[in-house]
């Protein structure tokens, strides 16, 4: 899994979000993903995450071990 | 998930106000977001009760289906699933998480 394909996955899942992922190790394992969704608008944290996690169902059946993650309402 | 593992899981959340699961022990996580919440809930004052799931294959598998979430650390309150490291980051930086403890 790529940062690329991590982030394609993340903006199909939510569609008209912006993401940008950081990579700060260049090492596609300790990355970041910031999402700006205009679908975040009234959810919790908790449930925005949840909505960014969905998108990668499949990828987090092997854990992730270090996907950050920060969502703001676009 | 088996109802004895399930049981565990909830008896282990409900033995203190604020449960962490997470790698390692508060005084030596194993890892860099364990560290990160035990840091926040250090810097609050909070007591709170811990689990390591590096000693304990069946609930780092188990606890993640329990929540619906894929990552540990996790950190509840009052029973409440409250995140993984991010939003305990986040949620201590606008003051959401005092308010959550009840501080």
């Amino acid at each position: 899994m790529t940062v690329q394909e991590i982030k394609e996955k993340i903006q199909t899942g939510l569609p008209g979000s912006e993401v940008e992922i950081l990579d700060p190790y260049k090492d596609g394992v300790h990355i970041k993903a910031i999402v700006k969704f205009s679908g975040f608008s009234g959810k919790s944290i908790l449930e925005q995450h949840r909505m960014v996690y969905a998108t990668l169902k499949d990828e987090l059946k092997e854990e992730v071990h270090a996907l950050g993650l920060e969502t703001r309402v676009s | 998930m088996e109802k004895t593992l399930h049981d565990k899981i909830e008896g282990l959340i409900g033995s203190e106000k604020v449960y962490l699961f997470m790698k390692g022990t508060p005084d030596a996580p194993m890892c860099g977001f364990s560290a990160g919440v035990t840091n926040v809930l250090r810097s609050l004052g909070v007591k709170y009760g811990s689990f390591n799931v590096l000693a304990d294959q069946t609930v780092r598998e188990g606890i993640k289906e329990f929540a619906s979430w894929p990552t540990i650390p996790q950190l509840y309150v009052d029973g409440e699933f409250i995140g993984g490291h991010d939003i305990v980051v986040e949620m201590a930086r606008s003051g959401e998480l005092q308010k959550k403890l009840g501080n």
